[in-house]
């Protein structure tokens, strides 16, 4: 019987995350925003069925990339864990904080104790009374967390479209003009120029609007988000979605 | 018998138990069943004897031209005392049904609480909404579990009521406490005070009425209950205290709002009082 080699920690963590983060980047971006009325999320995806976007409880949603059956188990067990709090507790105490603080733990756990990290990428948003009181909390694949504002692009090529969103990104925006940049982003094409143009058909689209009274979580499909995009004409909105 | 639960089970790693990330069901009781039995509302053992609890009593539904019409009056009783004058019986179970409860208050109400989770638990993991039969058949399995308690005198009769969005209908359902599920058809009464609001629905209702005319007539059928129930309240002017009335359409859950219902009663009750006046006592 042979010995088996030996891999330092530090070499044995470092093939684990760049494995994750192969395997993160070749899927596409989602972006999430904060607008005036509440946090958008948008993301290049055709299908209608398999959402890399959805909702967790009355004020919280959840985006993900990566590989779809691992980030779909953790939606299945993120809407279980705010359903059960609820249920023992009350509404009002299902918190974003909360939830990231589980997720964050099974991703570190996983990445540390099992034999292939998840491969994922999430974000945990709750939308509060005021602009001030919404929560963006980004999870990596090895369990860090980070508490953002205003705006996150994960997946894909992030730091190329990190660049679109930091430009084009302002507070106090309406839902049409954060769409717009969103596609914008999202349309941004690599070093070989010509940016495409998504239209309706070709993107999910979801929002947590503050002003709703309770379930905040809605999706924007079909001729509700051809409007929202259409109303995207705002000044410096380069090359406007097609009306397709 | 005391049952302490300290929060959601969290094992030392801190991570999510493998209840949570295991796939399979999209259905919150059957979670619920695996990984925290303690909080289902029929797996308390009892202890022997009779338990005296509030109870809630009548509720009426009915159906009309787009629609259905779900209400229940405002009384608990407890033995001959009244334990509340202003309980709410009637819920929204989602967007699109709406179930009202007879029988023990507060199991009645846990398990309604239970039941929206249910419904909004499986929209949130498939993608879809139940069909109305699905959302009535998962009803029938919670009452069915709630057996052992209605043995012991507690039981908890619902009335459902739901507008079926492929057929375009309002549809009724009824519950014995075995879970027996049986479709009414225009118009159905539970609770103690049924017999007379029953009695009233079959004179009152007509095929294709609209939504004003479903309320007015929902409400008259609890003012004749509480007539001649005394464990069903009449509406009460004096601190105004109105039935709960809520209408399902297309147009999904809506509760009548207050002043609607104070012109419903206040139509009732002049009816009535002019019919008198003609010599007629009715």
């Amino acid at each position: 019987m042979s010995m088996p080699f030996y891999v330092s920690p530090e070499q044995l963590m470092k093939d684990r995350a760049d494995y994750a983060r192969k395997g993160i980047a070749r899927g596409r971006s989602v972006v999430v925003l904060q607008y005036d009325d509440g946090v958008a999320f948008a993301t290049e995806n055709p299908s209608r069925a398999l959402h890399k976007i959805s909702e967790i409880y009355d004020r919280i949603a959840f985006a993900a990339v990566g590989k779809y059956n691992e980030f779909e188990n953790l939606r299945v067990a993120g809407v279980r864990y705010a359903d059960l709090r609820g249920y023992s507790y009350d509404r009002v105490d299902v918190t974003a904080r909360g939830l990231a603080n589980a997720y964050a733990q099974t991703l570190g756990t996983v990445f540390t104790t099992e034999s292939k990290p998840l491969e994922v990428e999430l974000v945990v948003v709750e939308v509060g009374r005021e602009p001030a009181g919404d929560q963006i909390y980004r999870l990596s694949y090895d369990g860090s967390v980070t508490d953002e504002h205003g705006w996150v692009v994960m997946g894909g090529q992030a730091d190329r479209l990190a660049g679109v969103l930091e430009s084009g990104w302002r507070p106090g925006m309406t839902l049409s003009e954060v769409l717009g940049v969103a596609v914008r982003a999202l349309g941004s094409s690599g070093e070989d120029g010509e940016p495409r143009a998504l239209d309706a058909s070709q993107l999910e689209v979801a929002v947590l609007d503050r002003t709703r009274p309770r379930r905040a979580f809605r999706r924007l499909t079909g001729a509700l988000l051809e409007d929202v995009l259409g109303g995207a004409g705002a000044p410096g909105a380069g090359e406007g979605p097609s009306s397709a | 018998m005391v049952h302490s639960w300290s929060g959601p089970a969290q094992p030392s790693s801190g991570r999510l138990p493998h209840a949570f990330t295991t796939p399979g069901t999209s259905s919150f009781v059957e979670f619920l069943a695996g990984h925290a039995p303690e909080l289902l509302p029929g797996n308390r053992p009892l202890p022997a004897g009779d338990v005296q609890a509030p109870h809630g009593t009548t509720i009426v539904a009915l159906t009309f031209d787009g629609g259905v019409v779900v209400a229940g009056d405002r009384r608990a009783t407890m033995g001959s005392m009244i334990a509340s004058r202003h309980i709410e019986k009637v819920f929204p179970a989602d967007e699109f049904s709406a179930v009202g409860i007879a029988g023990t208050a507060g199991l009645a109400i846990e398990l309604v609480r239970l039941f929206q989770l249910e419904l909004e638990h499986y929209e949130k993991i498939e993608g879809s909404l139940l069909s109305l039969d699905g959302k009535a058949n998962r009803l029938a399995t919670m009452i069915r579990g709630n057996l052992g308690l209605a043995m012991q005198g507690l039981a908890v009769v619902p009335l459902f009521g739901g507008y079926d969005l492929d057929r375009g209908v309002g549809r009724i359902f009824s519950y014995d406490v075995t879970g027996g599920r049986y479709e009414e058809h225009d118009h159905h009464a539970v609770g103690s005070g049924s017999v007379f609001a029953r009695g009233s629905l079959k004179k009152r209702w007509r095929a294709g009425m609209d939504a004003t005319d479903a309320v007015r007539v929902a409400v008259e059928a609890l003012v004749d209950a509480a007539d001649d129930d005394s464990a069903t309240g009449g509406p009460d002017t004096a601190r105004r205290i109105w039935p709960v009335v809520a209408t399902v359409t297309a147009a999904g859950y809506l509760r009548v709002p207050d002043d609607e219902l104070a012109t419903a009663v206040a139509t009732v009750e002049q009816t009535r009082s002019d019919v008198r006046r003609e010599g007629d006592t009715r």
